[in-house]
């Protein structure tokens, strides 16, 4: 069974990745959709990255004073300045390693 | 530009991003031996899923007793997201083979999404550019069984305290930090982020397709406003 659901679950994500690229068409797309699908990675990637940072393993809201919320802040800042995708999970990761050993 | 210059800069537009998915790797490798998956097994699921959120939602689901139907839903409505990245592909992908397209779309992860957009987007004209998605997901690929399979047989080689599953979180935001100085893009990532704190509780993992459609609502008032002005 658990070998069914391990390919059933490749064969789901796989038709989820290809069914959109092989569906759509050109002329099916006018400007505004276009620009509405520019907008999909600031859509999408939040809801992922709030919850990491904000919410714990049962679901509830961390501490203000949380290691990740301070380390996440200065990664936005940091990346906002450098533009840098590297400089953006560097500076994340360091400064949370020195939150949580050093302070 | 020739095909082979294209797929380096995909490979090397990815390193940074690897930092991150080395990590993952391993725990998805440690997790799924844990929760009592054979190696072969997590193996395969890292070949055939290739995506690391599928894969823990279905060993936790399976070892926690979860029928194949529920289980196979959350997988499906956890990965939904992909849709939208294909949506937004399509556009750049359209004149490629049938093989090719088949190919590719082995390799969409967030992260060869989030940064073949942005390629595709400012070299739209470069008739080959699609050497880019093949080359940064090709890498990610590739380090993602690597990692996996360090993680099955070595276990967890990186000391817990690390506190590596951060690095998940800082890796999407990376993948969207230059939209930070846009206001239309701050307003629909904040939404976005709100709504996954309060569906967050919904059954399936819903919460992210749900913050995702609602902020991509947002957008579409937004674009329309936009339209307007022009």
């Amino acid at each position: 069974m658990n070998w069914i659901l391990i390919f059933l679950a490749g064969l789901i994500t796989y038709f989820l990745r290809y069914s959109m690229i092989s569906f759509i068409k050109k002329d099916m797309l006018n400007e505004k959709t276009k620009t509405l699908l520019g907008y999909v990675p600031s859509a999408v990637f939040p809801a992922l990255i709030f919850p990491a940072v904000l919410l714990d393993n049962s679901a509830s809201f961390v501490s203000y004073n949380d290691p990740k919320i301070l380390a996440i802040l200065i990664a936005m800042l940091v990346g906002f300045f450098s533009r840098k995708i590297i400089a953006t999970i560097l500076s994340g990761l360091i400064s949370y390693w020195v939150i949580i050993f050093l302070l | 530009m020739k095909s082979s210059k294209i797929f380096t800069k995909g490979v090397l537009d990815v390193l940074p991003l690897l930092i991150p998915v080395f990590p993952f790797g391993l725990i998805i490798g440690v997790i799924g031996v844990e929760l009592g998956f054979s190696p072969l097994m997590v193996f395969v699921s890292s070949l055939v899923v290739f995506s690391g959120s599928a894969q823990i939602v279905l060993f936790q689901l399976v070892s926690g007793g979860a029928s194949p139907l529920v289980t196979l839903t959350s997988v499906g409505v956890t990965n939904s997201r992909h849709f939208l990245y294909g949506a937004v592909l399509s556009e750049y992908l359209e004149d490629l083979s049938t093989t090719w397209k088949i190919f590719l779309s082995y390799f969409l992860a967030d992260q060869s999404f989030a940064l073949s957009q942005r390629y595709f987007k400012e070299n739209s004209s470069l008739k080959n550019k699609h050497f880019y998605l093949l080359g940064s997901g090709s890498t990610l690929w590739l380090v993602w069984q690597t990692s996996s399979l360090f993680g099955i047989f070595l276990g967890s080689i990186v000391p817990e305290e690390l506190g590596l599953a951060f690095a998940i979180p800082l890796t999407f935001l990376s993948l969207i930090i230059h939209e930070f100085r846009k206001i239309d893009h701050l307003i629909v990532i904040i939404t976005s982020g709100l709504l996954a704190i309060l569906f967050y509780e919904i059954p399936f993992k819903a919460y992210i397709i749900t913050a995702s459609l609602g902020a991509l609502m947002i957008a579409w008032i937004i674009t329309n406003i936009k339209y307007k002005k022009t």
